[in-house]
């Protein structure tokens, strides 16, 4: 009986994935117990508890507001929100730009398609770091000191301390404007949705207008916030920072040449007798380019550029170097301050781990909907 | 990824991986097994530690190092320095990478209660900022909007956070990674101070500003931190050998012992002092060392006012003056300990 239970083939698999697991699970047990072990004997903390106490470092910028007696959680969920902030842009702005990029390349303008050919050869051969510190230093050196800012149009400043703007300030009754802006834009995508037509601009001119009217009528209209120069540095206003700027100019033209490449890839993956065949419909090329080529190389671009996307945003780590906080800058502080690297090192591997599934469950699904169905 | 970043995973796989060590051997055993001493350095501050031209360490830091290295081994370069960064540091002593932490470390409350044991601080001082002469600040309370460079790893965020607040300043903070771009970013212009201690100000100031009479360094507290090599937790004999061998360079100085007439106290009959040169025996077998700890550091080294003075003082290229890391009989902070 035993030995017709060894030789069953079922039962030795069954067997060999039990062995696998147990294994596994004891080497886990293994590394925590070991972990704690060590920690214990040297005297090091354990434990999350410290995210709950006041961080008291600074954070230089941030989408979401932090203040230094923020907890060191929330430091951590400001350093998350600005990586998701940075990887989202730089994964928007480069894809326009890297489409842009392969049409250029691909459209038979000799002159055009050279520069474009020199773009991605010159950005895909170079370290990103090195890029990365490149525009930093032009940032920081290309342009005057605070109090010779350049002043190009009233109210905007350049200067080796960033950009900038005049900011809109809502205060107010005056927020109705902002209410009838969302409203507007619901309008308009919702009439092109179900109506399947017309045009974006006029019914959000129209909401904006309203908006507008409404809240003069009620006497607060929005203000602007003019930066001014107070003592050593601009005050108000919106403001762009050069480690900022640096790190979206730096990755959105390194991720961008890829991009361009993976779609150039798929474009010319299509045959020519598509081209043809449109040709000989009466297309233009736009109409051909829209409806016949780019949903077939979907198909093709898809996968790769999910790989790609997913660099993007683990390259993100590297803003540290030209001082943009993101998680990486902000998870090293806090081991500083706190001493917990385990715990700190865990988080970190934890976000980048779901961001990198969320973006990658998106590109399967988007893929599986485009994917060509075979009945 | 950043270099500076890359290693913090290793350190923590360096936690998880490491067998347990138990206690089967001291800190002491393992370096004397090994013969050489692993010394956590930084990544290039000149007057605290930094390779000169021909690649040899020097600086006060360093020589602290050397010092331990003589009381353990009997040689001054039986030492290997590890350049680290400023979050690298406590860990890479935390998992026993490194055998000692002598690296512009303030002792704070924080890093004492997690995992390190301070020694005896080797260097007292202020933190301070660095402005550009001609905006003509040169205190805190002016520097409303300031933008402020900082390097991370250290306990300047606080600082420069703290005194924000206090004064209500409003400052700018942008917070770098590594030393070279915090200065680059300080020089280039984006910031219109630079914060770290005051003598790594002054060393920066004297090694890199293209010219140094254009920069006032002021202090940014009111407060004085103490710089203080550390060791890991768990080792009390490694704790007292560092501790004396750096209490044996401050004791000399007070003794008036230098490298060169140290050997005219042969015949001393000063108690103190015989004690001390261990020509009375008891204190090296105290601490597992040789009778005649003191007199080879101080043979080998020189005392703590001559170490200052060739590493930051008027034999140097910082030109600091001593302060409050003179002798407390001579009004500063540093009080040797009895050796006995």
């Amino acid at each position: 009986m035993l030995r017709t239970l060894w030789y069953s083939t079922r039962v030795r698999n069954w067997l060999f994935q039990i062995a696998l697991l147990g294994g596994l699970a004891a080497l886990v047990a293994w590394i925590v117990g070991n972990t704690l072990t060590n920690l214990a004997a040297r005297g090091i903390r354990t434990g999350f508890e410290f995210l709950s106490r006041p961080a008291r470092f600074p954070i230089s910028e941030s989408v979401l507001a932090y203040d230094s007696a923020d907890t060191y959680g929330w430091a951590f969920v400001v350093g998350i929100g600005n990586t998701v902030f940075v990887s989202a842009l730089t994964i928007l702005l480069a894809s326009l730009l890297g489409f842009a990029v392969a049409l250029a390349r691909g459209m038979g303008n000799p002159l055009l398609s050279a520069l474009a050919g020199a773009y991605v050869t010159l950005m895909r051969n170079m370290p990103l770091i090195v890029q990365l510190l490149f525009w930093y230093a032009l940032a920081t050196t290309a342009f005057p000191p605070a109090r010779q800012a350049l002043n190009p149009l009233p109210g905007v400043y350049l200067s080796q301390r960033g950009i900038h703007l005049p900011a809109l300030a809502f205060e107010g009754i005056a927020v109705l404007v902002l209410v009838a802006l969302a409203a507007g834009v619901a309008a308009a995508l919702g009439r092109r949705r179900f109506l399947g037509r017309g045009g974006l601009l006029w019914p959000l001119g129209a909401a904006l207008a309203a908006g507008l009217a409404l809240s003069l009528l009620r006497g607060s209209a929005p203000s602007l916030d003019m930066p001014l120069l107070v003592g050593l540095n601009f005050r108000g206003g919106l403001h762009l920072t050069p480690e900022f700027a640096a790190l979206m100019i730096g990755l959105v033209l390194y991720t961008a040449a890829f991009i361009s490449e993976i779609i150039r890839g798929g474009i010319e993956a299509i045959s020519r007798g598509q081209w043809e065949a449109g040709r000989a419909l009466g297309l233009t090329r736009r109409q051909i380019l829209r409806h016949v080529i780019v949903p077939q190389a979907l198909r093709i671009i898809i996968p790769p550029l999910t790989s790609q996307y997913l660099s993007t945003v683990k390259n993100t780590t590297l803003a540290l170097a030209v001082g943009y906080p993101e998680l990486g800058l902000v998870v090293g502080t806090v081991i500083n301050q706190s001493g917990q690297a385990i715990e700190s090192i865990l988080i970190m591997l934890a976000v980048f781990l779901s961001i990198s599934v969320s973006v990658s469950l998106f590109m399967n699904w988007y893929n599986a909907r485009v994917a060509l169905v075979v009945r | 990824m950043h270099p500076g970043l890359r290693s913090l995973p290793l350190l923590a796989a360096a936690l998880t991986l490491l067998p347990v060590a138990g206690q089967a051997q001291s800190t002491l055993e393992t370096v004397r097994e090994r013969g050489r001493l692993i010394c956590g350095s930084s990544q290039g501050a000149v007057g605290f530690g930094a390779p000169d031209s021909n690649g040899y360490w020097r600086g006060l830091d360093v020589e602290t190092c050397r010092a331990v290295a003589v009381a353990v081994l009997g040689d001054r370069d039986a030492v290997e320095f590890v350049p680290l960064t400023g979050q690298q540091r406590i860990p890479a002593l935390q998992t026993g990478e490194i055998d000692i932490l002598p690296r512009t470390l303030t002792w704070t409350l924080q890093r004492d209660g997690n995992g390190l044991n301070f020694t005896t601080p080797n260097y007292y001082e202020y933190t301070g900022f660095m402005m550009p002469r001609e905006l003509g600040i040169e205190r805190v309370q002016d520097m409303a909007g300031a933008s402020v460079c900082v390097q991370t790893g250290s306990t300047t965020e606080v600082v420069v956070n703290d005194v924000s607040t206090e004064h209500d300043l409003g400052l700018n903070v942008v917070v770098f990674d590594n030393t070279a771009a915090t200065r680059q970013a300080f020089f280039s212009g984006r910031c219109d101070a630079l914060i770290t201690d005051a003598a790594g100000l002054a060393s920066i100031r004297a090694t890199e500003a293209p010219n140094p009479d254009d920069y006032v360094i002021f202090p940014a507290t009111r407060y004085m931190d103490a710089l203080t090599p550390a060791v890991r937790h768990g080792d009390d004999q490694w704790l007292d050998i560092v501790t004396w061998s750096i209490q044996a360079l401050i004791a000399a100085e007070q003794f008036g012992i230098t490298q060169d007439n140290i050997d005219s106290f042969a015949e001393t009959t000063d108690p103190r002092i015989r004690r001390f040169l261990g020509l009375d025996p008891g204190n090296g077998q105290a601490l597992g060392l040789g009778e005649d700890f003191a007199y080879q550091i101080i043979r080998a080294m020189g005392n703590y006012g001559e170490m200052f003075e060739r590493n930051l003082g008027m034999d140097s290229p910082l030109r600091l003056e001593r302060g409050s890391n003179r002798l407390y009989s001579d009004g500063g902070l540093m009080f040797p300990l009895a050796f006995q």
